[in-house]
């Protein structure tokens, strides 16, 4: 594949196409046949209950796990039928942010936000500063570039972990749970920058327990149960009429926890 | 400023090493073979002529053969951290292409873990120039002794490396590929480097072995220190040689003992620190 250039029109282009997705680990059936589509600058927020495939599905979009069958089209190019495919070019134009950070603990923040820029993309190092610094001051961390992971707060890190995918320039965002290992009291820091890239137009895909965070930010919401798409929909309707009983039941019980 | 409780403490293990080192020495000079032991292992000339040698009776100074040691020991560091290390990336890869290449290393891990050190001496310092190659066959025994050291060393430091390369977690991995870099960019860059630093440790413990081990390559003929000092023993009949060769391994291997008991302190006190926050 080649890589497709960046400011191509991108308006009303798909920008994720899954259709007919199976994924098993062992004897466990996660995912099920899912189908998807994701437009260009649409923000998709995947909710259910742990162990529904979301964070599955995310990983099988960037082709972190193989596939069982189905296919994965990315701005109509099918990723997963190509066995000569240079997945590492896929990845570069996907982002994706994991519920455990999972910062380099040996580099500071700067060469964490560097390193794939300098060594998957050969940007010059010092055009790489200048964006990983611009990157930093934008969410609120050009006075940490020196320190190490282990330096920082939960939510400094998963705000530098969205940085280091951003540095990449990614065409798309996913998003693996991001504040579910958070304090509480850091969620929101976090929750801000997911709104500001949004707002900046970028198309994300978010599996998250957040419905709040959900309901404001989604362009469609879609609830998973068992490895399929049981709704998809947008968040006013799928939060106040969900259509599916399954979605209703689900719903219910968040509500009861006082979640919603 | 030391404060009572610990001036107490100072005089107590002060005390009780003079009582310490008082009753070893007792127990050495009124052994009743203490005087003959003294003379035969202690004896001063003796130890300064095996020490500096002595060329018209052809006996070699140990203090110019452990320049061999050190020698064997610096070559044969770096080639086993070299090869240990390709060693263990092979046995650690994945892939069916791979394959071959895994089995060999798995092999070779397990003959060369499996077989002393000695033999393996014995069999590359007379086997190779037995060969009759013409450039191999023809190196002198302690090329031969630091080539033996490197095989069989490589096979527990590449067990080393791999060990340290486990204990970075999958996770790591994951977040590299995921950036788009290749499996050999996320190696090179994220893991190996977390690896090293886990394995500094055992690993400073390995070659401190590997400074006294490069003595058995006195047995094919190389003139160490310690074959220096059985060369002089033999001709005046007097063990003191034993002894100074003795020291001068020790004055090798205990700077790098404390430096490896330094490095485990930090690296302990980093990961204290990291804890905290």
């Amino acid at each position: 594949m080649s890589e497709p250039s960046r400011d191509a029109d991108r308006s009303g282009v798909e920008a994720i196409r899954v259709e007919g997705l199976h994924k098993s680990f062992g004897a466990v059936e996660v995912l099920r046949g899912v189908d998807l589509a994701v437009g260009s600058d649409e923000v998709i927020c995947l909710i259910g209950a742990s162990g529904s495939g979301k964070s599955t599905l995310l990983r099988c979009i960037n082709l972190l796990e193989p596939l069982d069958a189905g296919r994965v089209v990315l701005f109509g190019e099918d990723i997963s039928s190509d066995p000569g495919l240079d997945q590492n070019l896929v990845r570069r134009q996907i982002g994706i942010v994991f519920q455990s950070f999972n910062l380099f603990p040996h580099m500071d923040v700067l060469e964490n936000v560097t390193l794939a820029p300098t060594k998957a993309l050969r940007v010059p190092r010092p055009q790489a500063l200048e964006e990983a610094r611009a990157l930093l001051t934008r969410f609120g961390l050009s006075d940490k570039e020196h320190d190490y992971p282990d330096r920082l707060s939960g939510g400094q890190q998963q705000r530098v972990a969205i940085v280091r995918a951003l540095a990449m320039r990614p065409r798309i965002m996913l998003l693996d749970e991001v504040t579910s290992a958070l304090d509480p009291e850091l969620v929101a820091e976090v929750l801000d920058v997911i709104r500001e890239l949004a707002a900046s137009g970028m198309t994300m895909v978010i599996a998250t327990h957040e419905m709040g965070f959900a309901r404001d930010i989604a362009s469609r919401v879609c609830f998973l149960e068992d490895g399929l798409i049981v709704e998809d929909a947008p968040p006013a309707q799928l939060f106040s009429q969900p259509k599916d009983e399954r979605t209703q039941r689900f719903l219910r019980r968040i509500i009861d926890a006082g979640r919603l | 400023m030391l404060g009572s409780g610990d001036r107490r403490a100072t005089v107590i293990s002060t005390v009780s090493t003079l009582v310490f080192v008082g009753a070893l020495a007792a127990v050495f000079f009124l052994a009743p073979g203490s005087s003959s032991v003294r003379h035969d292992f202690f004896s001063g000339t003796n130890m300064w002529r095996s020490l500096v040698g002595d060329n018209r009776k052809g006996l070699p100074s140990i203090g110019t053969a452990i320049v061999l040691n050190i020698k064997m020991f610096l070559a044969a560091e770096v080639l086993i951290l070299i090869l240990a290390l390709v060693i263990a990336l092979v046995r650690q890869s994945s892939g069916p292409v791979m394959f071959p290449l895994r089995v060999v290393a798995t092999i070779y891990v397990d003959v060369f873990r499996g077989v002393p050190l000695l033999l393996v001496i014995y069999m590359i310092g007379f086997g190779i120039p037995a060969l009759s190659l013409h450039f191999l066959s023809s190196q002198s025994p302690a090329v031969y002794g630091t080539a033996a050291l490197v095989l069989s060393y490589s096979a527990y430091v590449s067990e080393v490396y791999r060990a340290g390369l486990n204990s970075v977690h999958r996770s790591q991995t994951m977040a590299a590929r995921s950036l788009g870099l290749s499996g050999w960019t996320a190696m090179r860059y994220v893991i190996l480097p977390q690896a090293v630093r886990n394995i500094i440790p055992p690993l400073l413990n390995d070659f401190i072995s590997l400074q006294k081990d490069t003595a058995l390559v006195g047995v094919i003929g190389a003139i160490e220190a310690s074959q220096a000092a059985v060369i002089n023993a033999d001709s005046t009949f007097n063990y003191s040689s034993y002894v100074v060769a003795a020291i001068l391994f020790l004055i090798l291997t205990i700077p790098l003992a404390r430096f490896t008991d330094h490095v485990i302190r930090r690296d302990r006190q980093r990961r204290l620190a990291g804890a905290l926050v």
